[in-house]
């Protein structure tokens, strides 16, 4: 009975241990809840709407995220510009082309890829890659929403790839054999069956990694020039809601309606995320019932 | 089929199911003491479902359930308040793939014994010793007893396991299929084994092979899609079966 | 024989698309490289930065960094390796199990930048911890705790099921079982998962951002309640913040350099022991 005792304490602390996830998550949902909420009441909630973001000013200070919005939305479409062709044809030619000696060879890269902390691909964009958008497009600056794009590709590649590499290995050798039997070449195989049957695990890998990228925050703190304005263009600057948080939160004051309106901006982040995820992870589940 | 006075297991009405699968249908049976009762049928017919309803070893298993009774010496094992730890140590198993730990010999056969609360090392030694004589496997092993079980030829593991469910001394010895992935030389051996075991323990003992049931079982029940055909004496199950299925299929018509 | 050349031109598009990733990747690491070695020395590792970091070494914000990340994972390693072992021992399919899993996927989602807002308005504000190291170490271990849960999950599950029937036929409790016969093979595979948990945890600059991370602060902290300087952070202050940082170049490839190192050290040594406990865990 001794033994008895000791057993169920210890599952209790297990339990206790495997509930601090949802504890975490829930406390996530209410701290930035709790802090934003006030924005409701002073200024309102439609002011959050505004196009215009002016944090700190003379005559009004204005908080309307939605040129943060498109500052992000602009630079993840770019960077889905590189990511998905990248990222996918990455995966199709580590799983299906590479020989295994490639394979040992390109694996690595991948993970140092996945390795490299933000900052340093950010650092890296701010010394390389900014002069040569700007050299390249003949720009006053090279701190645009196309470097960070470019940059964010990057470092969501190695999600896409690892993901969808399960994904395409994951398809029965049956399909393919049946494919080449039919006299397809091995291209068209990979084309008309293998890339088919692996879509849902491609398309939940490429919305992995589009969580990714809306996540990121040094990169395009570092490298897209932060100017809030609504702006559908590639070479101009731009600031995301990640950046807005990381440059504005350290000098804003406690309880200030800057404050708020910031986690309000950490809640639209949250629930894109999010949802972004919960949607990725039902089209995985979807997947692998087959 | 055959009823005792004085079984050691006794089955009654016994329904499984794995989730909304029904694997075992009313099954009523008796298992004697200290002789050896067979279970043969068609794979999966339910068989080590059945063996694993008499050490509750199916609870692991996530969403499964039962109706009915299974009885050992009178006691309802899947009543309210029963240890399943007491029970398991009293009815030890022996597993269809040999399972030895990545441990050395010495600390497979000393891990029963140490869980029961064992420390004294002069008694754990007799307690190994007698178990690996029991388990005939001892004069192999003497000499190397911190090596890796691992090590062990396919056969020897199986008797290690073997000597390892003897050390925590259970009354009822249950074996899934412990020769089926062994030479003959080995099923000899163990076939031998059981024989000797069983003036000490109640077995029971599943088999695909029919003269290992004709062989070493006093008693056989014959399975077939989760419903007990036919229980009665090796003797007769094999001779003259009451039932026709059973005879066919010890004929090997079907199976 | 038209087909095939275009074919061929397809072949090659493809791989090169796939070399121009090792290709990048290589450029990044060698122009660090490069340009960091030299100053990769005693008086840049072990000495304090001066006249705001321009000059002297970075050895706080190092020191920095293993505070925060040995804290983070003192508190993510035993609450990720308890959770694995609850879901893969002892877990059974229903509501809450899902929820478990819900939230680790959600959590694993959550961008750095929130985790951050999240550490801030928990620990620095609400607990009134202040920016120190330990509300940075909690936000960092928060946002490595799913990778630390996914790969001891993975190896617990590698371990065979037989090894936990075996034990449990012979009477053993389900803990006795867990101990002795699961724990023992798993905890090498636990541990390779904490290891990538370090890595992340030493790379990331947004969480730390809001909750301990000094622009600059030449000495080194005396208690879990001081802020610190942290090398992400401090590579980030180089790089955009410092009033003359054309000039402090090789103090940012200098630090840049030692923060990669750290990381790839610890992801390298992760990568390798996981396969070499494949190899050697081969039931
Ligand atoms: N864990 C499980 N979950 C769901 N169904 C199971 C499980 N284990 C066994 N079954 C099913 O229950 C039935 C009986 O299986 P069982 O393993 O008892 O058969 P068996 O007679 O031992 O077969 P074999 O001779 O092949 O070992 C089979 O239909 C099998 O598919
Ligand atoms: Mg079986």
């Amino acid at each position: 009975m001794k033994d008895n005792l000791k057993e169920i304490i210890i599952k209790k602390m297990l339990v206790a241990a495997a509930s601090t996830s949802i504890f975490i998550v829930l406390l996530i949902f209410l701290f930035l809840g709790k802090e934003a909420l006030p924005f409701i009441t002073e200024p309102g909630l439609s002011e959050l709407f505004d196009s215009r973001w002016i944090p700190v000013s003379f005559q009004k200070e204005i908080f309307g995220i939605i040129p943060l919005i498109t500052g992000s939305v602009l630079v993840t479409a770019i960077a889905a510009v590189f990511l998905i062709p990248f990222g996918v044809i990455g995966a199709i030619y580590i799983s299906e082309i590479a020989t295994f000696f490639e394979k040992e060879l390109l694996k690595p890269f991948i993970e140092i890829l996945a390795g490299i902390p933000s900052v340093v691909i950010g650092f890296f964009g701010l010394m390389i890659l900014n002069s040569m958008v700007k050299d390249i497009f003949d720009l006053n600056t090279g701190l645009t929403a196309l470097t960070g794009g470019i940059l964010l590709a990057l470092m969501a590649i190695p999600t896409v790839i690892s993901i969808s590499e399960d994904a395409i290995t994951s398809v029965p050798w049956s399909y393919k054999e049946a494919s080449l039997a039919l006299g397809a070449s091995k291209l068209q195989t990979i084309w008309r069956v293998t890339v088919p049957a692996a879509l849902p695990g491609i398309i939940a890998a490429i919305m992995l990694g589009m969580g990714r990228v809306i996540g990121e925050t040094m990169v395009v703190l570092m490298v897209t020039g932060n100017a809030a304005k609504i702006s559908w263009n590639p070479f101009d600057s731009v600031r995301t809601m990640t950046a807005t948080i990381a440059a504005e939160m350290g000098e804003v004051a406690f309880g200030s309606i800057h404050y708020h309106a910031l986690f309000c901006v950490g809640i639209v982040l949250m629930l894109v995320t999010f949802g972004l995820n919960m949607i990725a992870q039902k089209v995985l589940k979807k997947y692998q019932m087959r | 089929m055959v009823k005792f006075t004085n079984p050691k297991i006794t089955i009654e009405k016994l329904d499984f199911y794995y989730g909304s699968v029904q694997a075992l249908f009313d099954i009523s049976m008796h298992v004697p003491e200290k002789k050896v009762t067979a279970l043969i049928g068609p794979s999966g017919c339910g068989k080590s479902t059945f063996l694993r309803m008499i050490n509750r070893m199916n609870d692991i298993i996530d969403g499964t359930h039962h109706k009915g009774k299974v009885c050992i010496d009178d006691q309802d094992i899947y009543g309210d308040g029963v240890d399943i730890v007491a029970l398991r140590k009293r009815v030890g198993m022996v597993f269809q793939k040999s399972n030895p730990f990545p441990k050395s010999i010495f600390e497979n056969v000393a891990y029963g014994p140490r869980i029961h609360g064992i420390k004294d090392k002069a008694k754990l030694d007799d307690i190994i010793e007698r178990s690996l004589n029991n388990a005939a496997i001892w004069d192999e092993v003497k000499d190397r007893m911190d090596k890796n079980a691992m090590s062990l030829s396919g056969g020897q593991q199986q008797r290690l396991c073997i000597a390892r469910a003897l050390a925590v001394e259970p009354e009822i010895l249950l074996m899934d299929e412990p020769a089926s992935a062994l030479d003959p030389k080995s099923t000899a051996r163990i076939e031998d084994l059981i024989n000797e075991l069983k003036k000490n323990y109640t077995i029971v003992i599943v088999t695909h092979n029919m003269q290992q049931a004709a062989r070493v079982s006093d008693y056989t029940a014959f399975f077939y899609e989760g419903n007990l055909v036919e229980f009665d004496h090796t003797n007769t199950i094999f001779t003259k079966p009451n039932i026709k299925q059973t005879e066919d299929y010890i004929t090997g018509r079907f199976g | 024989m038209n087909k095939n050349i275009s074919e061929n031109i397809i072949y090659w598009l493809i791989r090169i698309a796939a070399y121009l990733i090792v290709f990048v990747v290589g450029y990044i690491v060698f122009d660090i490289v490069i340009k960091g070695l030299p100053k990769l020395n005693m008086d840049f590792i072990m000495g304090f930065p001066r006249r705001s970091g321009s000059e002297g070494g970075i050895l706080p914000a190092i020191v920095g960094t293993i505070y925060l990340v040995s804290g983070a994972i003192l508190v993510a390693l035993p609450l990720g390796m308890f959770s694995a072992i609850y879901l893969t021992e002892y877990a059974r399919q229903g509501r809450f199990t899902r929820m478990i899993r819900l939230a680790i996927v959600t959590l694993a989602g959550v961008p750095s930048i929130v985790f951050g807002l999240f550490g801030m308005g928990l620990f620095v504000i609400f607990f009134g911890f202040g920016a120190s190291i330990i509300a940075g170490s909690f936000t960092l271990s928060f946002m490595i705790l799913p990778t630390i849960i996914v790969s001891s999950e993975e190896a617990l599950q590698a371990v065979p099921q037989s090894l936990r029937e075996g034990s449990l036929a012979l009477g053993a409790t389900q803990w006795q079982t867990i101990y002795k016969n699961v724990l023992p093979y798993a905890l090498p595979g636990m541990f390779t998962g904490s290891i990538l948990g370090i890595g992340r945890a030493a790379g990331e600059t947004a969480p730390i951002l809001l909750t301990v991370a000094a622009f600059y602060l030449p000495r080194l902290p005396s208690s879990i309640f001081d802020q610190v300087m942290a090398l992400p952070y401090h590579l980030y202050v180089l790089a955009t913040q410092h009033p003359e940082a054309d000039k402090v170049l090789p103090m940012q490839y200098g630090t840049a350099l030692v923060l990669l190192l750290i990381v790839l050290i610890f992801n390298l040594t992760a990568i390798f022991l996981r396969s070499y406990f494949r190899k050697k865990y081969k039931w």
